[in-house]
C-alpha cells in the first residue's frame, strides 16, 4: 500500500517535470511554426516538429513504465525519397530541380504539416502542464506548498501537507491512471489514423500479393509451355510418323508408338509436379490436416502431428498455411539439423494456429531466410503472423496464426430462451415497479384512498404493504435479470468477433 | 474372374472395361460415384475391383472411402486403387487391415497394358501391388531407419521390388537373377531387418510393408 502510493507520487512528480518540459518544447514548437508561417522560414518547422515528436516519445514510454497503458504511434508513414524522372531531374508539381534536395524537403513539410497528429501533439505539449500535469501531481503540490507555509511561518501550513499525505494513497493512483486515459486519447492514433494505417497496410500487401501471384502465373505457364506441351507436341508427331510406317515396317511403327507412351507417362509426370505446386491433391481431398500429416510423412524426421479443427478453414487460408507448414518442415530438414518434428494444428475462435517445433540446433533468423520471409508475404495477404523462437543450440519453434481462418459462427435468426426472457424483463419490469409498486406506495403514504388498477388497494389491509413490496421486488428482479442477460450476451458476441 | 469398375471420367471408364475384358475379365459393374460403388461392390461381391479415389459426387477421396468402407463390409475384399497422385498417407490407410488384397498404383501404370493386368491379378490372388511411387517415398521417410542402411544396393533393390508386391519369381525375372538368388537375397534382409521368414509371398510382401510404415 505504502509503496503503491510513493510509486504513484514519484510517477505523479516524474510526470508534472516531464509536462513542464513539454511546456517549454511546447512554446519552443510554437515559436517555430509562427516563425515559418509568418515570416516564411519553412526550414524551421521540421527541426520543431520533430523536437516536439521526441518529447511526446518521452512521454509514451513515462506512461508505459507508469500505467502499462500503450500507446499506439499515429503520425502517418514518411513519404518514400523522391525519385528522378529518366533525364535525372526531379519534379515537384510544375516545377524541375537539379538535385532531390528541394523536392525532398517539400515533401516532408507536407506530410508534417498535413498530419493531425503534428497539431494534436503540439496542443497537449501547451495545455498539459496547466491541466492533468497539476491533477496528477496535486498530492504532492499540496505537501510541498505546506512545509513552504510552515517554513515562512504560518503554522496552518501543515493541513496543507496533512491534506496532501492524507489524499495521497487513494489518489494518486488514480490520478496516474487518469493521466495515462487522457494521454493515450490525445496522442494515440484516432480512428481516422488507424483505418489509414490500415489503409496503407492492406494496399502494401495486396501489391505483394499481386506481384508474386503474377509470377507465379509466369512459373506455372513456362512450365507448361516447355514441359508437357512440348511433350504433346512429340507426342503426336512421335504417333503421326507411326502411322506412316503402319504399312511398310509395322516394327519401326510399334517401337515409336513405345516412345509415344513413354512420353505421356513422362508429361503426366511434369503435370503432377505441377498440380502439387499451385494445389496438392490431398489438400483438396483431406483438407489441411490430412494434407500436413501426408507431408510429415514423406519426410525422413520423426514426425508427430496433432489436429484439432472444427472443420476446413477457408480454401485460400487453408492453402496458405499449408504452404507455411511444407516450408518450414523442409527448413527443418535442410538447414535445422532436426530429427523429431512436432506440429500441432489449432483453432481458438475464428483464429487459425500452427505449431511447429523441431529438435534442431536452432539459429533461424526471418530477417536472413528468404524462406522465413516467403512465408510472411504469403500469410501477411490474410493478416496472418508468423513467429519463430530459434536460440542457437534450438529447439526451434515456429507459430503461424491466421485470424479469420474459420467464419465466426452466425447466431441464429430464431430467438433462443435468453432473448425472449431479455425481451420480456425490458418491456415489463416497469409495470410491477412503478404502478404497482413505487405509486402506490406514494399513493398509500399519502393517504390518498383511490383503488383504480392498483393491485395492492383491492386486497384487504394487513396484505396491502406485503404486496407494494413485493412488486417493488419483483420489478427490482427482473430489471436486474435484464441488465445482467444483456450484458453477458453482449460480452459473448465481442468474444466471437475478437 | 468378375470385376468391378469405378472411374468418373467415360473415355477412361470404357478404356478400361475393353482393356479388362480384352484379358478375359468380365466386368461386372462399370459406375462413376461413391455410392454406387459401395453398392455394387457390397452386392456383386467381386474377384477384384478397380477403383478411382476421386469420384462424384464430392470429387475428394470418395472412391477411397468407399473401399475403406466395402474392406470393412467385407474382409480382405481385393481392391486396385488408382490414382493421379499417389500418397503414404492413402497407402498406410489402405494397409492398415493387414489382410491383403490391395493394390495402389498411379493412373499411369494403366498404359503399360500387360503389367496393370498383372497387378489385377496379383490383387485378385490375395497380393498386393504398390507403385513404385509409393515405395520410393516410404523408402525415402525411413532414411534415417538403422536396419535399412545395413542393406547392400543389391538386396535395396529387391526389397523395393518385393514392397511393390512382386514374386520372388517375378523379381528375378526383373533382375536378372535365379530365384534361388532371389529367396537368399530376401532371407538376408528378412535377417537383417529382424522379421520372421515366411515362404508366403503374400504374407513376406505384408511384413516389408508393415516394417516400413511402422516409423
Amino acid at each position: 500500500m505504502v509503496r503503491r502510493t510513493l510509486t504513484a507520487l514519484g510517477g505523479g512528480t516524474a510526470l508534472l517535470g516531464l509536462a513542464l518540459l513539454g511546456q517549454i518544447v511546447g512554446l519552443i514548437t510554437l515559436a517555430g511554426v509562427l516563425l515559418s508561417f509568418m515570416l516564411g522560414l519553412v526550414f524551421a518547422f521540421p527541426p520543431a516538429v520533430r523536437l516536439a515528436r521526441a518529447t511526446i516519445g518521452l512521454h509514451r514510454s513515462l506512461v508505459l513504465r507508469l500505467t502499462g497503458t500503450r500507446i499506439d504511434v499515429p503520425y502517418l508513414p514518411a513519404p518514400p525519397p523522391p525519385v528522378p524522372l529518366h533525364d535525372g531531374w526531379y519534379r515537384d508539381g510544375r516545377k524541375l530541380y537539379r538535385t532531390p534536395l528541394i523536392p525532398s524537403f517539400n515533401q516532408r513539410l507536407n506530410w508534417l504539416f498535413k498530419d493531425p497528429a503534428t497539431w494534436r501533439d503540439l496542443t497537449f505539449l501547451l495545455m498539459n502542464l496547466w491541466t492533468t500535469g497539476l491533477v496528477v501531481a496535486a498530492p504532492v503540490l499540496l505537501a510541498v506548498l505546506g512545509v513552504v507555509r510552515l517554513v515562512s511561518g504560518d503554522p496552518l501550513g501543515v493541513v496543507w501537507t496533512a491534506l496532501g499525505a492524507g489524499v495521497a494513497p487513494w489518489y494518486a493512483p488514480r490520478a496516474v491512471r487518469a493521466y495515462g486515459r487522457v494521454a493515450e486519447a490525445m496522442l494515440g492514433p484516432t480512428r481516422k489514423a488507424r483505418l489509414a494505417q490500415q489503409v496503407d497496410r492492406l494496399s502494401a500487401a495486396r501489391t505483394e500479393v499481386v506481384d508474386s501471384q503474377a509470377a507465379e502465373l509466369r512459373r506455372i505457364e513456362r512450365d507448361l509451355h516447355d514441359g508437357a506441351q512440348a511433350r504433346l507436341v512429340a507426342i503426336g508427331m512421335t504417333i503421326g510418323a507411326a502411322e506412316e510406317l503402319l504399312e511398310t515396317d509395322p516394327n519401326a511403327a510399334r517401337a515409336l508408338l513405345g516412345r509415344a507412351r513413354d512420353a505421356s507417362a513422362t508429361a503426366l509426370q511434369e503435370l503432377r509436379r505441377l498440380v502439387r505446386g499451385i494445389h496438392p491433391p490431398v489438400l483438396a481431398e483431406r483438407g489441411l490436416g490430412d494434407a500436413v500429416r501426408a507431408i510429415a510423412l514423406d519426410t525422413p524426421l520423426r514426425t508427430h502431428v496433432t489436429v484439432d479443427l472444427p472443420g476446413r478453414p477457408e480454401a485460400p487460408i487453408e492453402s496458405a498455411a499449408y504452404f507455411a507448414v511444407s516450408e518450414l518442415l523442409s527448413n527443418a530438414v535442410r538447414h535445422g539439423g532436426a530429427g523429431e518434428v512436432w506440429i500441432d494444428i489449432s483453432h481458438q475462435g475464428p483464429v487459425l494456429r500452427v505449431t511447429t517445433t523441431d529438435d534442431g540446433h536452432g539459429g533461424a533468423d526471418a530477417s536472413r531466410g528468404t524462406g522465413l520471409n516467403g512465408i510472411e508475404r504469403r500469410i501477411g495477404a490474410f493478416d496472418g503472423i508468423l513467429a519463430v523462437s530459434s536460440p542457437p543450440g534450438g529447439p526451434t519453434t515456429a507459430v503461424i496464426e491466421l485470424p479469420r481462418a474459420f467464419a465466426a459462427p452466425r447466431r441464429s435468426p430464431i430467438a433462443d430462451w435468453r432473448t425472449i426472457v431479455i425481451a420480456m424483463c425490458w418491456t415489463l419490469c416497469w409495470i410491477p415497479l412503478f404502478p404497482q409498486g413505487l405509486v402506490t406506495m406514494g399513493l398509500k403514504l399519502a393517504g390518498v384512498r383511490v383503488k383504480s388498477w392498483f393491485l395492492a388497494m383491492h386486497v384487504a389491509e394487513p396484505f396491502q404493504w406485503p404486496v407494494i413490496i413485493g412488486m417493488i421486488l419483483l420489478g427490482g428482479a427482473m430489471l436486474t435479470t435484464g441488465v445482467v442477460l444483456s450484458a453477458r450476451q453482449r460480452e459473448a458476441e465481442v468474444g466471437v468477433c475478437a | 474372374m468378375r470385376v468391378v469398375l469405378a472411374e468418373d471420367l467415360h473415355l477412361l471408364r470404357e478404356g478400361l472395361v475393353h482393356l479388362l475384358r480384352a484379358h478375359g475379365f468380365e466386368v461386372v459393374a462399370a459406375v462413376e460415384s461413391g455410392p454406387e460403388l459401395l453398392d455394387a461392390l457390397v452386392r456383386e461381391r467381386p474377384d477384384v475391383a478397380v477403383v478411382d479415389v476421386r469420384l462424384p459426387p464430392t470429387f475428394t477421396d470418395e472412391g477411397l472411402q468407399a473401399s475403406l468402407e466395402a474392406r470393412r463390409l467385407v474382409r480382405g475384399l481385393p481392391i486396385l486403387v488408382l490414382s493421379q497422385h499417389v500418397e503414404q498417407l492413402y497407402a498406410r490407410e489402405l494397409l492398415a487391415d493387414g489382410t491383403g488384397g490391395i493394390g495402389y498404383l498411379l493412373k499411369d501404370r494403366v498404359f503399360n497394358g500387360d503389367q496393370f493386368i498383372d497387378a489385377v491379378r496379383r490383387v485378385a490372388g490375395g497380393g498386393t501391388a504398390m507403385d513404385p511411387e509409393v515405395i520410393a517415398k516410404l523408402l525415402v521417410s525411413n532414411a534415417r531407419s538403422e536396419p535399412l542402411a545395413l542393406l547392400t544396393p543389391r538386396e535395396r533393390e529387391v526389397l523395393e521390388l518385393m514392397a511393390e508386391g512382386r514374386s520372388n519369381a517375378a523379381i528375378g525375372q526383373r533382375l536378372y537373377l535365379s530365384e534361388s538368388a532371389v529367396g537368399k537375397h530376401t532371407a538376408g534382409i528378412f535377417a537383417k531387418l529382424g522379421l520372421a521368414p515366411s515362404d508366403d509371398d503374400n504374407r513376406r510382401v505384408l511384413a516389408v510393408l508393415a516394417f516400413l510404415n511402422s516409423r
